[in-house]
């Protein structure tokens, strides 16, 4: 056994590796990035709330909000947030599947996260491309 | 052995009292959030671009209002008790987690209250 004291908590004693000894696997990282996107929604959220009452408090307000959402880094933040919203999604029926304890084994697993990540960024890419070529 | 009490088994309450309750609660909003979160994503792709006055009658329209209000109140709720797990996992003094989780809870409550205000004065307000 090495000498693992790259870290040491409160107590001062040696902690086993995680971090930097696992392999990121496919199902762990769509669990973090659940959680994570979980967070990001969280504070996006408020985002929600800021362009519903700037609609209510009047068209000169909104326009300075909607001219926010609309300049590049706000297009680039709300496609994030599009994307981060869909990948909760797919993550949340990913779970809703093995609430019903389906799915479990560790070949369903790979597939469940693989399509979580893959169908989160190809939708969020067809629904802006979609937006977009609407006008 | 079994060292619960029959009350115990009646009430079907763990050691948190509530975590039933929560596990319930964010699958029922995580439902609702499905739907109503595809239909708010939809919405915003046809307002997307458009002008004020259109923005304006499009939220005030009874069915978006009330779809949206439905969203805001299950969002809220998912988003409190997620963000409770999240608090719990990682903050572990005692003061700090009872500030985290105030917090989160005021932050969730704000959120829905300004955006539920927003939609009954675009509605009424005129």
């Amino acid at each position: 056994m090495s000498q693992a004291r790259s870290s040491s908590g409160a107590t001062g004693r040696p902690l086993s590796p995680h971090l930097q000894i696992y392999r990121p696997l496919i199902n762990m990282v769509m669990s973090i990035l659940h959680r994570i996107t979980g967070v990001a929604l969280y504070f996006g959220t408020a985002l929600l709330a800021w362009w519903l009452t700037a609609a209510a408090i009047g068209p000169e307000y909104f326009n300075f909000v909607s001219g926010i959402f609309g300049s590049v880094p706000g297009k680039i933040v709300l496609f994030g947030f599009t994307w981060a919203l869909l990948h909760h999604m797919m993550g949340g029926i990913r779970h809703f599947i093995w609430d019903t304890c389906r799915g479990l084994d560790i070949e369903n697993v790979k597939l469940l996260s693989m399509l979580t990540g893959i169908v989160s960024v190809v939708a969020a890419i067809l629904i802006w491309a979609a937006v977009h070529l609407a006008g | 052995m079994n060292m619960r009490t029959p009350l115990k088994n009646v009430r079907s309450l763990g050691s948190a009292k509530e975590g039933a309750d929560h596990f319930w609660m964010q699958r029922v909003t995580a439902v609702a959030n499905l739907f109503l979160g595809l239909y708010l994503v939809w919405l915003i792709a046809t307002l997307a671009g458009t002008e004020y006055a259109t923005v304006k009658a499009t939220l005030a329209s009874p069915l978006n209002a009330i779809l949206l209000i439905l969203l805001i109140v299950s969002a809220a709720i998912h988003m409190r008790l997620g963000m409770q797990v999240v608090i719990e996992d990682y903050v572990h003094g005692e003061g700090a987690k009872i500030v985290c989780l105030l917090t989160n809870n005021f932050f969730a409550i704000l959120v829905a209250a300004s955006s539920i205000w927003a939609i009954l004065k675009l509605s009424f307000g005129g």
